[in-house]
């Protein structure tokens, strides 16, 4: 019972708002953005609060670690402080909670993004063998990609850009385009299987 | 020197000392991104969503319905005891199920069928450039499914389709990754100039 209800009610959501989606009345419509607006915005922020409850939780558990003490008190810190800072002075554009946000998180999250262009550039250094001809294309696009924007380029003249251009618009747009063909074709037959019954992984295992 | 500045360049360098080696400096940078990011995320989410949405039109404005996914979103908390588990199934039937009844004809639309109209459309055209162009992109897109088609081996003209769809998808690789790189490349570049200029007012 305990898996056969959700699965009931996984089934009647899925083909209700499969049919929802054709409806052309103005009821029908309001109800189609009240469950895809509404409903699912309210689940994910519960969703949301479980995840920082879990992330207290099991950080509350580590602070006694002497290894891990510290770094676990300042994640904990930098939770707690932007609600407590939201609470006493809001959200507007010249409160502490957004001088936080302007002058910590987006320096940090900018300069992690930062560090990866060094990681990507080192593991492309050790990949990047033209040892085969998919190798080789491989190198030869992601050159041309990265060469494009450079003034190497630029000694080509205008036409060396437009072949770029048209290496991105073109030859590579059609695998992208089989791509996403591909992953259409496969989200379809997924929901299909998960509205019929077939795709139970969701429910996770019995405790 | 503005407070802000110091601060963020303070922590730049933190993060920035791990292509040194890891160190306990970044480990820190690093646990109060998570927190930070985390308790930003916790009060948007708050103030737009469960204040917006759900308790003020519900307990002010007496929008009743409001208290089905009220406690959908509750039972959400049942997975942190063991005999009340079970309630978070309700709930993830609710997103999962109508995920799935959503992205039936979304995907058919978007990602399919759009997908195929937009390379038919491509070899109309009056110049040979835009023909031929077109052509590629046609050619490209049967060769790259043929790659995908496993219901058939890849033998004779399906296995030379799909060897070419693998020359297209290189392509398609390889300039991802090219992008990848210059837009990685280009943030480092803005936090190397705001430590530079801004923060250490060595260059201008």
């Amino acid at each position: 019972m305990a898996r056969l209800f959700p699965q009931i009610i996984c089934g009647f959501f899925g083909i209700v708002l499969f049919v929802l989606y054709f409806l052309k009345a103005p009821s029908a419509k309001t109800l189609y953005l009240t469950i895809t607006s509404d409903y699912w915005q309210i689940i994910f922020a519960f969703a949301l609060l479980v995840g920082v409850a879990s992330f207290i939780r099991v950080n509350i558990k580590k602070v006694a670690k002497l290894s891990e003490g510290p770094y676990v008190i300042t994640g904990l810190l930098g939770l707690f402080a932007m609600p407590v800072m939201a609470l006493l002075w809001g959200i507007k554009g010249d409160s502490p909670f957004m001088w936080v946000f302007e002058n910590v998180q987006v320096p940090l999250q900018a300069t992690v993004f930062a560090l990866l262009a060094f990681f990507v550039a080192s593991a492309s250094l050790r990949g990047f063998k033209a040892r085969s001809v998919p190798a080789t294309i491989l190198l030869v696009s992601a050159l041309i990609a990265l060469l494009s924007r450079s003034d190497i380029f630029g000694w080509f003249g205008n036409s060396a850009l437009e072949f770029s251009e048209w290496v991105r618009s073109y030859p590579s747009m059609s695998a992208r385009r089989g791509i996403l063909i591909g992953i259409g074709l496969g989200s379809v037959t997924t929901s299909l299987r998960v509205i019929l019954g077939i795709e139970r992984t969701w429910l996770g295992k019995d405790r | 020197m503005d407070p802000g500045t110091i601060v963020a360049g303070i922590l730049t360098i933190a993060i920035l000392s791990f292509l040194y080696g890891d160190n306990p400096v970044y480990k820190m940078a690093e646990t109060l991104l998570v927190g930070v990011s985390m308790g930003y995320v916790l009060v948007i989410t708050w103030t737009n969503t469960l204040m917006a949405v759900l308790f003020k039109p519900l307990f002010v404005e007496s929008e009743f319905w409001l208290i089905i996914p009220f406690i959908f979103g509750l039972f959400m908390f049942g997975r942190f005891h063991k005999s009340t588990s079970f309630l978070s199934r309700y709930s993830m039937a609710v997103l999962i199920g109508s995920g799935a009844g959503v992205a039936i004809p979304a995907m058919l639309g978007a990602r399919t069928l759009r997908q195929m109209t937009a390379t038919v459309e491509m070899v109309q055209g009056d110049s040979f450039l835009t023909i031929f162009s077109g052509l590629v992109v046609v050619a490209g897109l049967f060769s790259t499914l043929s790659y995908f088609y496993f219901s058939r081996e890849h033998e004779g003209i399906m296995g030379r389709s799909a060897r070419v769809g693998t020359y297209f998808l290189m392509i398609f690789f390889g300039t991802t990754f090219g992008y990848t790189v210059m837009s990685r490349v280009s943030t480092f570049i803005g936090r190397m100039d705001f430590l530079l200029s801004d923060f250490l007012h060595l260059t201008n």
